[in-house]
């Protein structure tokens, strides 16, 4: 899931400032799911903008929807009636939520009022952890299913570094070395001779670095 | 004192289990405490949503009490310990808003403590008369659905 934290409102405010009918379109997806963006933070964020417009001689009226998923036509498609009525759109959706609706709708300001920041899971209630920096070239089947490359502050790829304490990280104490626990699964699945095996330098080109990145199905395309 | 504030608005969520029993046993025991209040029971304080609090102040709360059980006897367990952490978030957000974090306050009082709860109103009141009215009630251009009056 991709997870989002809220923007604090004195920066949303900020942001909305220019305008006054402003919709706040949240996303019942991932967004949802991490507790950032969903009908009830849509919700909580527009109650705190209405307080906040009226305690600094503001006059937002502010309007609230929640679509099933921003990333998806069809689904904007249920949201056209609102966003054509506000001056402007808060999208509580991850940063592709966003994009899609300003795609979407070209002659309407759209912000964003989540900071996206990763692609992670609820590690415990309240706590989600970044699983996957979507690198494009996945290597999970040679660590046990535990990816050095989140996962370890370092990146590295073959074996760790040498500065952890106990099993620890030693860039970020609050966090498993991620070398410790790839050693401890594939130990637990007997295949520590993964390990015996060097890693080349990781080619980046199919993550980021190689640009903004288009995946086409071909058997899909009409 | 604050004379423009001599009633101020105060919502009371009160937990079905605990404090509500405890205001109706002020209420049969004749324990007088300011009116100022009004209490919405609540079937626990866990079922209480940040949005919860928030709307009360959107809709012209001065203050919002939350009155659960004493820590460690919730009769769902945890219910008061996690309006305890959403209390405090809501505080945060008060913050960020422009109001002060001091409108919401949370206290865990037993079904017996009814003096208690008179002494928390109470104090909740002064606190509130302190502090002046809600500041996002002056410029309301008109009031929103389900405004307290």
């Amino acid at each position: 899931m991709i997870v989002a934290e809220r923007k604090t409102i004195p920066e949303l405010v900020e942001i909305l400032k220019p305008h006054t009918n402003i919709l706040v379109l949240g996303c019942g997806t991932c967004v949802t799911v991490c507790l950032s963006g969903g009908e009830r933070e849509v919700s909580i964020i527009s109650s705190a903008l209405r307080i906040a417009s009226r305690v600094q001689g503001l006059s937002f009226e502010i309007d609230e929807l929640t679509i099933e998923r921003q990333c998806d036509n069809i689904f904007i498609e249920q949201a056209a009636e609102a966003i054509q009525k506000a001056d402007a759109v808060l999208s509580t959706a991850c940063g592709a939520g966003v994009q899609a609706i300003a795609e979407r709708f070209p002659l309407k300001p759209v912000y964003a009022g989540l900071n996206t920041t990763f692609i992670g899971i609820l590690e415990e209630r309240g706590i989600w952890t970044e699983k996957c920096a979507a690198c494009g070239a996945c290597v999970l089947h040679k660590y046990g299913g535990i990816c050095p490359v989140t996962r370890c502050a370092k990146h590295m790829l073959n074996g760790p570094c040498g500065g952890s304490r106990e099993d620890r990280c030693e860039v970020r104490h609050d966090r498993p070395c991620a070398w410790q626990l790839i050693f401890k699964r594939l130990k637990d699945i007997n295949q520590l001779e993964r390990l015996k095996d060097m890693e080349p330098a990781k080619n980046w080109n199919p993550s980021l670095s190689g640009g903004p990145r288009v995946l086409i199905r071909e058997d899909h395309r009409v | 004192m604050n004379t423009e504030n001599a009633e101020p608005k105060i919502v009371a969520f009160c937990c079905h289990y605990c404090a509500y029993a405890a205001a109706d046993l002020a209420g049969s025991g004749r324990l007088q405490y300011p009116p100022n209040i009004r209490i919405i029971r609540s079937p626990c304080t866990g079922r209480l949503e940040i949005n919860f609090f928030m709307k009360a102040f959107e809709a012209g709360a001065d203050g919002v009490l939350v009155a659960g059980c004493e820590e460690g006897s919730c009769h769902f367990k945890e219910g008061n310990y996690l309006a305890k952490h959403r209390v405090n978030t809501t505080k945060q957000l008060l913050q960020e808003a422009g109001l002060e974090p001091e409108r919401l306050r949370m206290v865990n009082v037993s079904a017996a403590s009814s003096q208690k709860f008179a002494e928390y109103v109470r104090d909740m009141v002064e606190t509130i008369i302190k502090l002046g009215p809600a500041r996002n009630k002056k410029t309301t251009a008109k009031e929103p659905i389900g405004a307290i009056t």
